[in-house]
């Protein structure tokens, strides 16, 4: 999860977010050596004391500058190009869960069997037990069993809002009367957190998002539990 | 081909991938599944045949519909 300070991209609990880390750094890597190259070259052209009043052009030079920009673009593209169709493949999914942005909390429904839903609302802060974490925690995680690929259904019940959990690489907007899906696989166990990604209201950052995943032998028990409760 | 549905629900886990609706937005898909249930039991009732085949389409459309769409389409 987020930690102070943070820099980079939380660490990754999906096959998919692995990739996009990768991906990110690959780009983010050659964006810093052009950077750093550019600006080499200004600063010593500016502090250079040479002058010369003939340079009129350059073919060798200019078709260097020219095809080596096409070329990083062409390593930049690549694995782009591989990550959105690896993004979009086709995976039987195990489970279905629908989501619903409301003002201001998400509800879950998991109705391939029976019909369990359920409400999860931000805990506030002055209910927080030791240990927990601010703005973060709800008073019921949505629960999915690890290593299944799990189709996600989002959407709203009155604004747009937007199902992010950073740590899985899955954001997606939840726009009324719209069915939008998006899928994801849980390499391990834990507790996962996201926050409402496109502004709602006054508590659009007071209805976060808490992902729960368990080990699938757990999961059934976790169901039969829930459905008692409610 | 009874014995074929019968099997396909019994081993139903959650909707299946449907090529019709290979994209992000699957709206269609919950509408389509709801139409397809309600026709389906209409024509087999209308026949006297049994309507176990139209489960299929109930337990797709109750996998992929928000349980307020479907009852917000019932109270209309």
């Amino acid at each position: 999860m987020a930690y102070p300070l943070q820099l980079g991209l939380q660490d990754a609990t999906s096959p998919v977010m692995e990739e996009l880390i990768q991906f990110h750094d690959h780009t983010l890597m050659i964006a810093l050596l052009v950077s750093t190259m550019v600006f080499y070259t200004i600063l010593t052209t500016v502090t250079s004391k040479l002058t010369n009043k003939n340079m009129l052009d350059s073919q060798g030079i200019e078709t260097i500058w020219t095809i080596a920009p096409a070329l990083i673009l062409f390593l930049i593209a690549m694995p782009s190009l591989r990550l959105l169709y690896m993004m979009d493949e086709v995976n039987n999914p195990h489970l279905t869960v629908k989501t619903i942005g409301h003002q201001w909390y998400w509800s879950y429904e998991y109705t391939d069997y029976k019909n369990l839903e359920f409400d999860s609302y931000m805990i506030p802060t002055q209910d927080l037990i030791p240990g927990q974490f601010r703005l973060l925690e709800t008073d019921h995680r949505m629960v999915v069993p690890t290593d299944s690929p799990v189709r996600m259904l989002i959407t709203a019940d009155d604004t747009i809002h937007s199902w992010a959990v950073p740590t899985l690489g899955v954001k997606m907007d939840a726009i009324p009367g719209r069915l939008n899906q998006t899928t994801f696989v849980v390499s391990h166990p834990g507790v996962f957190y996201g926050q409402c990604s496109e502004i709602c209201g006054a508590n659009h950052s007071f209805m976060p998002i808490s992902v729960e995943a368990i080990p699938l032998i757990h999961f059934e028990d976790w169901s039969t539990s829930m459905l008692a409760k409610i | 081909m009874a014995e074929d549905i019968k099997a396909k629900l019994e081993n139903y886990h959650t909707a299946p991938f449907d090529t019709r609706f290979p994209n992000q937005n699957q709206t269609k898909n919950c509408w389509v599944n709801y139409v397809d249930y309600h026709r389906c039991q209409n024509a087999l009732t209308a026949k006297g045949a049994d309507t176990t085949p139209c489960e299929w389409y109930r337990r797709v459309y109750t996998s992929l519909c928000p349980m307020a769409w479907i009852n917000s389409v019932i109270h209309e």
